[in-house]
């Protein structure tokens, strides 16, 4: 059986969760302790993905990163080729769909921190990027590895956003559950049925990891 | 009528707001321990908050050292992590995912990895807490972890030391321990030290004199008999 659906699969969720990590947690972190204006308006706009239907959400990042779009001029300009209809473009669509899940898990997770640990912490000489990284997000641990792992599992299951921006290419863009769906169309049940059960099971496995690293997480 | 101040000393005179509660903090003080001492909610904690600059006055002045940390007049707001201060809460407030030994070395302001490391043995051994020095906070016992949040505090070569009824949680036998054992600390670093305190016993053991604290007014300097005395007097 061909598998590159499930490489390809694996690969994309990766690496848009080291995308949606990066950007969750950073956005997470100013969300729950920065004060500044607008901040309702952000996290309302970061958390779109998850009230927008799939295909909409997918429309307006087609818009966005599309042929004529600055964005898609600009990544045309230095690439050499279209961004839209590439497996870079299938990361894209899965680190939106997937980022607020990471966003407000890390943020709730964060929010929860005491603030008397950073207050120790301060006066004892830690502040900015360090007070983060040695007291805030470890302490928050816990939450952010939940974030990130269900963003993962978002970004391995996105259909809709995919679609939309990176097409159905097999060997190129063709995810596993695109794959399925593209199975189920050409009624060859006994693969989509294959693939079906391979992802399930890539799922539990990952979800056992994370619940191992949760635990071993303080 | 104040006792002599000696030593590097202790410049505040703030007005705070917080909600409907008015502070007022006046006092002047040399070295050696200085009581705050006064029922809960008379605003000890709060004065101490101000001096590590966990909290900001609406005004006035606060000097330590002749080091200036705070003039409202002068729009001079020294943030806490730059104030060169040394806490302990009542809680000890170690971080959990962290050893004792790198909790303490968290403080240590200078040098590289192994100097942090050595500074921080160098404290732990000083509150005799280097022997459980690899354990994280979960495996000491309330006393054990004070006394490494007192090694965290005085491992930033301080210049002020504020403590705030740090072994109110512990059992007496315990607390009189650490009692005499910042007794001693405090007398042989001599960094100027502020202890925070609702016990008389605390008072008589380690008080060189007493700043008393009444409804948000932390103005009146006393020695440690007539703080009893006026314990006595309204208690």
């Amino acid at each position: 059986m061909d598998l590159t659906p499930l490489w390809l699969s694996l690969r994309v969720a990766t690496l848009a969760t080291v995308l949606t990590t990066v950007l969750g947690v950073a956005g997470a972190y100013a969300l729950a302790r920065a004060r500044f204006p607008g901040r309702g308006l952000v996290e309302a706009i970061a958390s779109l993905p998850i009230v927008l239907p799939p295909t909409v959400l997918g429309y307006y990042l087609l818009v966005t990163i599309g042929r004529n779009s600055p964005i898609g001029r600009a990544w045309e300009a230095v690439v050499g080729q279209p961004l839209v209809f590439t497996w870079q473009a299938a990361v894209l669509a899965a680190a939106v769909a997937s980022l607020p899940f990471c966003l407000r898990a890390a943020r709730a997770a964060i929010a929860a921190v005491d603030p008397a640990y950073e207050e120790a912490a301060r006066v004892a000489g830690v502040a900015g990027w360090r007070l983060a990284f040695t007291v805030t997000l470890p302490l928050a641990s816990r939450g952010i590895i939940a974030g990130i792992s269900l963003a993962f599992a978002r970004a391995l299951g996105d259909f809709g956003t995919t679609i939309m921006v990176a097409g159905n290419i097999p060997g190129r863009t063709q995810t596993m559950p695109i794959a399925v769906y593209d199975r189920v169309q050409a009624f060859d049940y006994a693969t989509a049925g294959t693939l079906a059960a391979v992802l399930a099971a890539v799922a539990i496995v990952v979800l056992l990891a994370v619940r191992w690293l949760e635990r071993s997480a303080l | 009528m104040s006792p002599a101040a000696a030593g590097p000393g202790i410049e505040v005179d703030v007005h705070a707001e917080v909600g409907a509660f008015h502070l007022d903090a006046r006092f002047e003080v040399g070295g050696g321990t200085t009581v705050l001492f006064g029922p809960s909610g008379a605003g000890k904690t709060r004065t101490l908050r101000l001096l590590a600059g966990l909290d900001t006055p609406v005004r006035g002045r606060i000097a330590v050292g002749g080091r200036v940390l705070y003039d409202h007049a002068a729009e001079l707001v020294v943030p806490a992590h730059e104030r060169h201060v040394g806490m302990v809460f009542q809680q000890p407030l170690l971080l959990p995912h962290r050893t004792a030994r790198a909790n303490v070395a968290l403080a240590v302001r200078d040098g590289d990895r192994h100097t942090r490391r050595e500074v921080a043995e160098h404290w732990l051994r000083r509150v005799e807490a280097v022997g459980f020095a690899d354990r994280r906070p979960a495996a000491l016992s309330g006393g054990q972890q004070q006394r490494v949040a007192l090694a965290r505090a005085l491992a930033g070569d301080p210049a002020l030391l504020l403590l705030d009824e740090p072994f109110s949680a512990l059992d007496l036998p315990v607390r009189r321990r650490l009692r005499t054992l910042v007794r001693e600390l405090v007398e042989a670093s001599g960094v100027p030290t502020l202890f925070v305190t609702h016990d008389p016993d605390e008072v008589t053991a380690l008080a060189d004199r007493v700043v008393l604290a009444d409804h948000g007014s932390i103005t009146r300097l006393v020695t440690p008999a007539e703080a009893i005395r006026h314990l006595g007097a309204t208690g």
